[in-house]
């Protein structure tokens, strides 16, 4: 009896093992994004894309293995100071190449510790220029600042306004780098800019859009995380302002929608990615995220409560598809191979349009989209395309 | 002139009677304990929350009167469990058990929000939006500054008028004499903590109708400018902490007003400073009594 019982014990032990020899190998792709803090609702939402995409491709073939793709998911809790941690996280974890993260910041901070253990990093929706101009190990999927910039400006342009306020907040790299580049070109077109920053932690905007009333703004650009831009709307729509909200991508968010909802108030944004695309790859992306969404609760619930699919999904979901054909390109799961297949890489059915890159590693892309909030639906209307070349 | 002034101000205004409310909390624990409760301004961000959650299940009327209840409950608890079993011990002990409450509940709620930012819900009639002259406002605006005087008054009333309000006097002015004069003194501490939370509750009310999102950290900031408010009135006394409250709050909507919008915190300390280099008990502080 008890050498059966022993037999059993080790049996016990032995199986789990067997059972997983028969499992594929494993390659570890980072996902480097804030689950918290102030961009923590747009990061759980580009986090949605790559589980989704990771849900649709489960597995890659590299080199004629077959091998099955692991998420490691880390919280750098929108704080530059914190993502450094949070790198260091994955690259100890062996992670064969990293996506993210919302923020650009975050990724800069981030950025040296990739480059120090070359491992390659793809951005998703970082916009800063410097992410990859200063950072040898990091690609990006989508557009930049100083197109962003001029793509808002001409759109103020066009809306006739003469006088631009920009608010932007304090030592953040994101607002003060699209504010920069959005002056520029808000002024080569003949506008006038008032700049003003606000301190991290502010609550109260009544002064700042007091300031914009009293110096006679025709528009508002208000690149900022979207904890203050819910503020900013809900105190805008309170003193009943007359001039629109204008802001880059982080504000193509439903807390956006949220906040604007039922109040007299115009919001427009930049983006990546249109929901109501037509072409191929996007109605099909969106059909099956749309479907992923609504069939699990808690992944609904990180995207905000309903099932409106953010820019930042898609472009995870790109991301990660980039991510497995580096992987298939180099033929190896080796970070350094992965980073010298990169820069010849080619993704044709990327759902935010084809990608591939530049000699600093930004991605060929030169179309934005413009929404505006729908305050009595709650959802983002197209307004336009702008491309580089329309400017 | 005063149409440009206006708007400024009533924003001042409103903000230093939500300041003011958290800096009554601030002074009278000091005033008794000689504590600085640092994780006051936490249990104004807890308010804030316990809204969020509790208007999802109750309607508004309940949920208003169970806010003040659950936050009055938590200062209460906080009191008993990181306060009071350090009595006799150094000042310094109990101030670091004020800082690590203070982190211990930030963290908490980071964790059961999952550290996102979550929408205040709108309370009738307080969010609908008024014109006043020129300038165009929430209703919480003009309500903040008469509520918290009013309560203040009824406070101060309170203190001076009732026996609970003459046992405080006499354990603020002397804390082993009134202990031997049979005051409970542990009532009496958790008596201030109580008035102290529910004040903190109807501020933070006000606070988040006016600016509605709700996180983790959010009730550092107001917390730092109450303390300096009350530092600022001189600490310990209530007419103090509420005019340095609204003193504050002016200061900074004036000088955003002017331009200065990078410089606004920055100049309510450098303020803080220059008061106290000239009256280092604040501008309403006691006397530094010598006891033998």
């Amino acid at each position: 009896m008890k050498k059966l019982i022993a037999l059993l014990l080790v049996l016990m032990m032995v199986l789990p093992v067997a059972a997983m020899a028969d499992d594929l190998p494993v390659v570890k792709i980072g996902v480097f994004e804030p689950s918290s803090g102030d961009n923590g609702a747009g990061g759980k939402q580009e986090v949605l894309g790559v589980e989704y995409a990771n849900f649709v491709k489960p597995t890659v073939t590299v080199g004629g293995t077959e091998y099955k793709v692991e998420l490691v998911n880390v919280d750098n809790q929108s704080d530059s100071a914190k993502a450094v941690t949070a790198a260091q996280e994955l690259v100890s974890a062996g992670v064969a190449v990293v996506l993210g993260s919302y923020g650009s910041g975050c990724s800069m901070a981030g950025g040296d510790v990739f480059a120090a253990a070359e491992v390659p990093a793809i951005g998703l929706s970082c916009t800063n220029p410097s992410v990859t101009t200063l950072c040898d190990y990091y690609w990006r999927i989508c557009f930049l600042d100083p197109f962003q910039g001029s793509v808002m400006a001409n759109f103020a342009n066009s809306l006739g306004a003469k006088k631009a306020y920009v608010l932007t907040m304090l030592g953040e790299d994101y607002g003060n780098g699209l504010g920069h580049y959005f002056t520029e070109a808000f002024e080569a077109l003949g506008g006038e800019v008032i700049p003003e920053t606000f301190p991290e932690g502010t609550s109260d905007f009544t002064p700042y859009i007091n300031n914009a009333i009293n110096k006679g703004a025709d528009v508002v650009f208000a690149p900022c995380a979207t904890t203050y831009a819910s503020l900013i709307i809900d105190q805008a729509a309170s003193l009943n302002v007359s001039f629109p909200l204008l802001a880059g991508d982080t504000w193509e968010s439903s807390v956006i929608l949220d906040a604007a909802k039922g109040k007299n108030v115009n919001v427009y944004v930049s983006t990546f990615f249109d929901e109501n695309d037509e072409a191929g790859a996007a109605k099909e992306f969106v059909t099956g995220f749309k479907a992923w969404l609504n069939a699990n609760a808690d992944k609904k619930t990180n995207n905000g409560g309903n099932d409106i699919v953010a820019a930042v999904s898609a472009l995870g979901f790109d991301g990660y598809n980039v991510a497995l054909a580096a992987l298939e390109a180099a033929g190896s799961i080796e970070p350094a191979a992965i980073a010298e297949a990169l820069p010849a890489l080619v993704y044709a059915d990327a759902v935010t349009g084809s990608i591939s890159f530049d000699e600093i590693g930004d991605a060929n892309k030169d179309m934005a989209y413009v929404k505006k909030a729908n305050t009595e639906t709650g959802a983002f209307d197209f307004v336009k395309t702008q491309s580089v070349a329309g400017l | 002139m005063f149409d440009r002034i206006l708007p400024y101000l009533l924003a001042g205004v409103s903000v230093g009677g939500q300041y003011a409310l958290i800096a009554v909390g601030y002074t009278m624990v000091y005033g008794i304990l000689r504590l600085i409760n640092f994780a006051h301004g936490d249990i104004f961000t807890a308010a804030g929350f316990f809204m969020v959650y509790l208007v999802a299940s109750l309607p508004m009327q309940l949920a208003i009167p169970v806010v003040i209840i659950l936050t009055v409950a938590l200062g209460f608890i906080l009191e008993r469990v990181a306060y009071k079993p350090l009595r006799t011990a150094p000042r310094m002990s109990v101030m670091i058990s004020a800082i690590g409450a203070s982190y211990l509940m930030q963290n908490l709620m980071w964790y059961v929000t999952g550290g996102l930012a979550k929408q205040y819900p709108v309370l009738p009639w307080l969010s609908n939006i008024v014109q006043i002259g020129s300038a165009s406002t929430k209703i919480v605006t003009i309500v903040t500054p008469i509520l918290t005087v009013g309560l203040v008054i009824a406070l101060v009333a309170l203190i001076k008028h009732t026996k609970i309000g003459m046992a405080m006097r006499a354990v603020s002015h002397d804390f082993e004499t009134s202990q031997l004069m049979g005051i409970r003194i542990n009532n009496v501490i958790s008596m201030t903590f109580i008035i102290g939370s529910a004040l903190a509750a109807v501020g933070s009310m006000l606070y988040f109708t006016n600016f509605s999102t709700v996180t983790p950290t959010v009730g550092a900031m107001p917390g730092l400018k109450a303390f300096v408010a009350a530092v600022f009135g001189g600490i310990g006394s209530i007419p103090g902490a509420v005019i340095g409250a609204f003193l504050i709050g002016i200061c900074e909507s004036l000088i955003k007003a002017a331009g200065y919008t990078a410089f606004s915190d920055a100049f309510t300390f450098a303020l803080l400073i220059v008061v106290l280099l000239f009256k280092p008990t604040g501008l309403f502080g006691e006397k530094a009594a010598e006891k033998v």
